[in-house]
């Protein structure tokens, strides 16, 4: 109901203050297509990746490696390589992560995981490149330190609040 | 990223000649498969959601949830508040991030930025701009409409489920973040803004 509702209340207040909603819709739905058609060489390569890491062994030995440092941090170990990709490469993040939830199912504790960190977390690295570089900063002082303890923050309380928050 | 799809190309092989029981190449062949069937089923959700951010965008109603951030930023942003217009960006850059509007949110985010560093003439990141960009990269996002569209595409029940751990993690991620950056300023001291410091703690209480 959230959704919908949501809909209807902002194209009702945007008709109230004479928008042409339909024609805002139709054009920022021509925006989204063009965002897939960006995406998808990045998904096909990525994609491509991850199924050879996986059916290598290669995900499967790394996780196993880095697994106890993950249980202690209370991440599920099998997202692993999403943690470890998201602050670098936001399409390999969506390829990890719907790899993720494809494989154990977009409604489990893994595939859960996976979507709240993605949904809450950001590029890091890109995003700090791109800001200071548009601005010609060089020295980032603090900026990376901080910005990787608020991701490995969003990691963890992603995997507790998909544990433990009724949806 | 070239040197990333290496690192992950050579991993795959040295790991799969170590197993000798997998067939990449089929593996290979079934991931680009996968990323075209993702990207069909992702496109009516993302379609319908950009078009939904358009309807924001002329509605007017980014514009008032920016005016109404505007104070609240204005606590952390001592220094850019001083200047309408790195206020504006900034805080166009915030709500266009808590709306979900990516592409509106980098262009504003990035004004700001360079405003802010015309301001201070330095080539070292201030600590405003430290906080700008920890805000950035922690995402705080209502609607976090590609992920919902992902869940959506591979059959969960219900998207937007995901919605209030989304909302408590970045909340938590985004706290942190400032947090530390709070932290690392008293520590480091920070290359010659002493003073513009001695204000901001000022502004921050």
């Amino acid at each position: 109901m959230l959704i919908p509702g949501l809909l209807l209340a902002v194209s009702a207040l945007a008709l109230g203050r004479r928008v042409d909603v339909y024609d805002a819709l139709l054009t920022g739905g021509k925006r989204g297509l063009e965002l897939v058609k960006a995406i998808l060489p990045a998904l096909v390569m990525l994609l491509t990746a991850v199924e050879l890491l996986r059916a290598s062994g290669a995900t499967e030995a790394l996780t196993r490696l880095l697994a106890p440092a993950a249980v202690w941090l209370g991440i599920p170990p099998e997202t692993l390589a999403l943690v470890l990709i998201r602050p670098l490469s936001g399409s390999a993040a969506l390829a990890v992560g719907a790899d993720l939830m494809a494989v154990h199912g977009p409604d489990s504790l893994i595939g859960r995981t996976a979507a709240i960190m993605l949904g809450s977390t950001e590029t890091t690295f890109y995003t700090i490149s791109v800001y200071f570089a548009a601005a010609g900063v060089k020295k980032t002082r603090y900026a990376i330190p901080a910005a990787l303890i608020a991701d490995l923050t969003g990691f963890v309380a992603a995997s507790l609040t998909a544990r433990y928050l009724p949806s | 990223m070239s040197y990333l799809w290496v690192c992950m190309l050579a991993l795959s092989l040295f790991c799969g000649l170590l197993h000798g029981s997998a067939d990449l190449g089929r593996a290979a062949m079934d991931g680009a498969g996968k990323a075209v069937t993702l990207c069909v089923s992702l496109t009516g959700s993302l379609c319908l959601w950009s078009g939904f951010a358009a309807v924001l965008e002329r509605s007017g109603l980014q514009a008032g949830l920016s005016r109404l951030l505007a104070p609240v930023l204005g606590r952390l942003y001592p220094t850019a508040r001083r200047d309408e217009a790195t206020m504006g960006a900034l805080s166009g850059n915030v709500t266009a991030n808590l709306l979900g509007l990516g592409s509106a949110a980098t262009p504003l985010g990035i004004e700001a930025v360079r405003r802010m560093q015309a301001q201070s003439g330095s080539d070292a990141a201030s600590d405003e701009m430290c906080r700008l960009v920890v805000m950035n990269t922690a995402s705080i996002q209502l609607l976090p409409t590609t992920v919902a569209a992902l869940r959506g595409s591979l059959g969960a029940a219900s998207p937007f489920d995901i919605l209030p751990a989304v909302w408590v993690t970045s909340l938590l991620s985004v706290s942190a973040g400032l947090l530390a950056a709070d932290l690392f300023r008293r520590v480091s001291g920070g290359p010659g803004d002493g003073r513009s410091k001695r204000e901001e703690v000022r502004g921050m209480n």
